[in-house]
């Protein structure tokens, strides 16, 4: 197996136990004391995949994030990590499909043998922006993969899907998402924390994108109503209940 | 112009995934005064009965029953183009989110992906789907000539009362597989869990693996899947793909019946859509009674034998 060149998406989400609210008549999503990290699935599974892969054959890692400065913080967690060097598209994006059509523009040029994003960000759980990137550069998708090994020019990838797995085979290049399970979380150490500072990030401008999609208001869902307590000595109350109120046995 | 519908199988069984997405179809098409048209691909069944959900023509494309996204989207974008396609709707599954963004790009269409409401075309073409796993919903409008949305499970119910379909058999479009699926591996016996009705989910308060037994025979006795919160996965007392919430997978069945599992905010992320809640804890502080609508604070070991045992009664009961 050659050097491989691989690309890794990652992005920025709002910390998991963020407190979630909007203003701006519930049109945009309230910043104000929001902590900011790289979304799990980059940061746990796809990057370190990525790092697998090039202790075993070589080459090289570049991150991409599409964002303002303000993703710099995650791009030099990134590099602590362990890729090699980063580029930043400056760009809000303003839907998946502009940030697929960001990565595109760039790795068009490239010739990556592996794309790797996350599963989904969890903040807006699209699960779009993998196959996007696929369709622009007519590239083979797998989505959610969860295991991935290397024999001579052959990857071997087991994938989820709706109650079970999925073993198939594959040559470069190819777009993957990872999902739980493709790698073991590493934590940047002193000495990557350190190299991380020198690693070159490349800014670069935006392609022109027009929006096919915007947000135009969100809402809280309905709370449940309170609770109904049951006494755990009466099991068949619970199952009365489940079955003539809730009507869901 | 039509609304086309893409209908997933297994191994050739149209699925409910399916069902509930030409039901949603329909009920778009209907809304825009257009037809309905189902698509099926590779070797299936049942592909007829798509018509008593309410599909005015089904399609089919003889193919491989192997997913390749890549070859699924062109057969996918050129049933499209001949049926004139205005709105192309997919079930939010693995495959249907592998072929959403593919479709989007190359179709230039505007897309939003696993929606929970029917558009409202009275400004433009909106529709809601939930956002910040969960915590909140968003109403997105799309602006394209083409719409691609793909459909959340257990939303739309599926709906029959239609007649079965004659099925037509349209042309496959050629594609060199860059894939070669060698296997596919299914949980055995068990309901898939992103397509169940009725889940039983355990946590950390099961202690350990030889515990599980004690939750298996309560989901033998109502027919659930079976799912379990993150740690448990992580330490393996439980295969990775029963892990919900918000790093795993989200569901939104009819019943979630969640026994020692705390309710952290990231798993409440993957199961505060469920229509009822059931949660089995023994402290009463456990955050998930907040998200509950019914809850036994007692000890799981001692309750949740005496609720398998009330469930059996009652199903022999009917
Ligand atoms: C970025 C991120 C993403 C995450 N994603 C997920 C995710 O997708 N899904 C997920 O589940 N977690 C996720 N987590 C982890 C989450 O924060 C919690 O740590 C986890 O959900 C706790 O699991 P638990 O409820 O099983 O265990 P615990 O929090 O340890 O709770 C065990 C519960 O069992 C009860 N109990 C103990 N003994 C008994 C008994 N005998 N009878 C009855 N009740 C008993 C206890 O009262 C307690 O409430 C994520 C965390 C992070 C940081
Ligand atoms: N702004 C961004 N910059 C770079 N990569 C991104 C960005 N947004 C999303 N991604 C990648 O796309 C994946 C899926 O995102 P989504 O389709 O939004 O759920 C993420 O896990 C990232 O790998």
């Amino acid at each position: 197996m050659n050097a491989m060149k691989q690309l890794v998406c990652i992005s920025k989400t709002p910390d998991t136990t963020s407190r979630i609210s909007f203003v701006e008549d519930s049109t945009k999503f309230d910043t104000d004391g929001i902590q900011y990290i790289m979304n799990p699935y980059d940061e746990w599974y796809a990057l370190v995949k990525a790092l697998e892969v090039k202790e075993q054959v070589g080459g090289s890692i570049t991150v991409i994030n599409v964002g303002d400065a303000s993703s710099e913080q995650i791009i030099r967690k990134a590099l602590a990590i362990g890729a090699d060097d980063a580029i930043r598209v400056d760009k809000l994006a303003e839907d998946a499909g502009d940030v697929a059509a960001q990565i595109a523009a760039v790795a068009k040029n490239e010739a990556y043998d592996l794309i790797y994003t996350g599963k989904e960000t969890i903040d807006y759980n699209n699960s779009e922006v993998g196959s996007r990137i696929a369709a622009h550069l007519d590239l083979p998708f797998i989505s959610y993969a969860n295991a991935l090994s290397i024999e001579g020019d052959t990857f071997t990838i087991a994938r989820d899907i709706e109650g079970g797995s999925e073993v198939l085979t594959i040559q470069a290049p190819f777009v993957l998402s990872a999902s739980k399970g493709l790698a073991e979380q590493r934590i940047p150490n002193m000495r990557g924390i350190m190299m991380a500072k020198r690693k070159p990030l490349e800014v670069k401008e935006a392609v022109a994108y027009q929006a096919t999609s915007k947000i135009v208001e969100y809402e809280k869902p309905e709370g449940r109503t309170s609770c109904k307590l049951v006494d755990p000595d009466n099991m068949n109350e619970l199952v009365r209940l489940l079955h003539e109120e809730a009507k869901v046995i | 112009m039509s609304i086309l519908v893409y209908a997933e199988h297994l191994d050739g069984t149209c699925k409910k995934a399916a069902f509930e997405a030409v039901t949603y179809a329909r009920k778009v098409a209907d809304e825009m005064s257009l037809p309905c048209i189902a698509l099926t691909i590779g070797d299936v069944g049942n592909a007829g009965e798509l018509g008593t959900y309410g599909a005015d023509r089904v399609l089919h494309a003889a193919a491989n029953n192997h997913f390749d996204g890549q070859h699924h989207a062109k057969q996918i974008a050129h049933a499209a183009t001949e049926v004139n396609a205005k709105v192309i709707i997919l079930s939010h599954t693995s495959t249907g989110k592998a072929l959403a963004g593919r479709l989007a790009v190359m179709l230039d269409a505007g897309l939003a992906s696993g929606v929970n409401s029917l558009p409202d075309l009275s400004t433009g073409f909106r529709v809601k789907r939930s956002v910040y796993s969960g915590k909140a919903v968003a109403t997105y409008e799309l602006s394209s000539d083409m719409q691609v949305l793909s459909v959340m499970g257990n939303t739309f119910p599926a709906q029959a009362n239609g007649t079965l379909a004659q099925v037509e058999q349209v042309e496959s479009v050629q594609h060199e597989s860059r894939i070669t699926v060698q296997s596919v591996n299914k949980a055995d016996g068990s309901v898939p869990l992103p397509e169940a009705d009725l889940v039983v989910s355990g946590g950390r308060g099961f202690k350990g693996p030889e515990n599980w037994d004690i939750l298996l025979q309560l989901a033998e006795a109502l027919g659930a899947a079976t799912a379990c919160s993150r740690p448990v996965a992580d330490s393996g007392w439980r295969p990775h793909h029963e892990h919900v919430g918000q790093t795993g997978v989200a569901i939104r069945p009819n019943l979630y019946i969640a026994i020692g599992i705390s309710g952290a905010i990231q798993h409440l992320g993957g199961v505060n859509n469920s229509k009822t809640i059931v949660v089995i804890n023994k402290d009463p502080e456990a955050p998930f009674f907040k998200a509950a609508d019914y809850g036994v604070v007692g000890d799981l070991f001692e309750v949740v034998p005496k609720l398998t045992a009330a469930v059996k009664a009652y199903k022999e009961g009917v």
